[in-house]
């Protein structure tokens, strides 16, 4: 057993946890932040994306020692409030979802995305950045258009909640 | 996965003690050694985490001589700036790994010493001439490299650092696997002061190594036409679902035309 603290969405938590324990068992039994998920063993499909000290990585994958003391951003810390982070606002509008299971990580993987790439997205370098997110319902399409308009709306003004919430 | 005990190690020298413990084994990025945890076919009874020790990480570029700290991500390599100068081939190759979420966790050092036949980094290293310096000793790419899986690592050898002298010319081409994105084949070629050199990862039945067939003709004529008609042989490569030895042979050829030609452009 060890004791684990980290900066989860902006709160101080702390806790006990074998050190077995990943991330994302950690996020989602221990906190009850179950937006994250778990959608394969191979740590190929993506679900479990979340952001560990600003950057974007599978907490199927990672200890939850591993990752004590870091600031952790789950899909939960993105909204503000009832407004949507551009990103999960632009999924809703270009219907970027069917079943959610992926979501989550899709939009974890895609705010990372967006705040590497400043000077803006095209299709290619989206579809070639979500090598690491698998869905199983979209077919990609509507995921890949949602995060161009998120790219474009997000470099017209909103760029400081973008930052923040990478 | 099983019990295990996880110790962060503060430097090197702490590390080296607590990898002594029981059947303990290193920690770097754990994109190969986690998941193979939670599949149960490795069971260390305590893990030594590396990726704290500022010592392991960075990249430094004098004149012509590159290191690379072991803990060093594969994102970290592909997108320095004094790297991308120095030796692009490099930088290129890391961005080609995995997928952004791995890159940002997998380490060069974990890479090499796990030496999957199918890894990208041992390719460049073996093309390169570079050195692996570890808390023991210097070892040569060409002797570091043994087999499937296999080093000339030591029980609880740690390596610290990768060096190498950017060569005048060099490129990388992989064709992926498009489900693991690991190479079904990649070719490195290289030319500089000391001639070229090619080393082929993802198709060898003992891992990675040099084409010597790729080699004399590009010693040569360092272009894409001269590997017109060379054949390299079958025999040695391996086999699976995703392709046959002789699909594998041919590949070699292709990657290494291409990669030449991106490396005179
Ligand atoms: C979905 C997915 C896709 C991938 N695709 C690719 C790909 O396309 N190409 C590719 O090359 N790789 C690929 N990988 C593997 C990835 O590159 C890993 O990062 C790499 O193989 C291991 O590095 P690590 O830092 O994660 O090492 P770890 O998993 O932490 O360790 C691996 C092994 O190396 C040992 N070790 C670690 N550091 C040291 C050290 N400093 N000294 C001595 N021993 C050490 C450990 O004890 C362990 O045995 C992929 C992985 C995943 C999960
Ligand atoms: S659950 Fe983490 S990659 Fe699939
Ligand atoms: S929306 Fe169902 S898996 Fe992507």
């Amino acid at each position: 057993m060890s004791d684990v603290s980290f900066v989860v969405n902006g709160r101080r938590v702390s806790g006990t946890a074998e050190d077995r324990t990943l991330l994302v068992h950690f996020l989602r039994e221990n906190l009850g932040l179950t937006g994250t998920h778990v959608g394969c063993d191979t740590s190929q499909c993506g679900a479990c994306v979340v952001h560990v000290d600003g950057r974007a990585v599978k907490s199927c994958s990672m200890l939850a020692a591993q990752a004590s003391g870091s600031a952790v951003t789950t899909i939960e810390g993105l909204a503000n409030g009832s407004d949507l982070h551009p990103v999960q606002a632009a999924f809703k509008e270009h219907h970027g979802l069917q079943c959610g299971f992926c979501t989550p990580g899709m939009i974890m993987t895609a705010t990372d995305m967006i705040s590497r790439h400043p000077e803006g997205l095209d299709e290619a370098t989206v579809r070639a950045e979500l090598d690491g997110n698998i869905c199983r319902c979209t077919g990609y399409h509507n995921i890949v258009k949602a995060i161009l308009a998120a790219s474009k709306a997000m470099s017209k003004g909103v760029k400081g909640r973008a930052k923040q919430a990478a | 996965m099983y019990a295990v005990n996880y110790h962060r190690a503060a430097s090197v020298a702490d590390a080296a003690k607590l990898v002594k413990s029981g059947d303990a084994k290193l920690l770097s990025g754990g994109m190969t050694l986690i998941p193979a945890m939670k599949t149960r076919l490795a069971a260390p009874s305590d893990l030594v985490d590396l990726s704290r020790i500022s010592d392991l990480q960075g990249i430094k570029v004098s004149g012509k001589t590159v290191t690379i700290g072991a803990a060093t991500t594969h994102y970290d390599v592909a997108s320095d700036e004094k790297l991308r100068k120095a030796c692009p081939a490099l930088a290129h190759l890391a961005s080609l790994i995995g997928d952004p979420a791995v890159r940002h966790k997998g380490t060069i050092g974990g890479s090499i010493a796990n030496n999957d036949p199918a890894a990208d980094y041992p390719a460049a290293l073996l093309a390169l001439g570079a050195t692996i310096v570890t808390n023991k000793r210097e070892i040569s790419a060409d002797k570091f490299f043994k087999g499937l899986f296999e080093t000339a690592l030591k029980d609880g050898e740690i390596i610290t650092a990768v060096t190498f002298t950017a060569p005048a010319k060099a490129a990388y081409e992989k064709f992926r696997n498009p489900a693991s994105r690991y190479a079904i084949v990649g070719v490195f070629v290289t030319k500089g002061k000391d001639g070229v050199s090619a080393a082929v990862t993802g198709a060898g039945e003992d891992g990675v190594f040099r084409s010597k067939e790729i080699e004399v003709a590009l010693a040569k004529n360092f272009t894409a036409a001269a590997l017109d008609g060379v054949k390299v042989p079958a025999k040695g490569l391996m086999s699976d679902i995703h392709a046959s030895s002789d699909y594998r042979a041919n590949l070699i050829t292709v990657m290494a035309r291409r990669a030449v030609a991106a490396a005179n452009a």
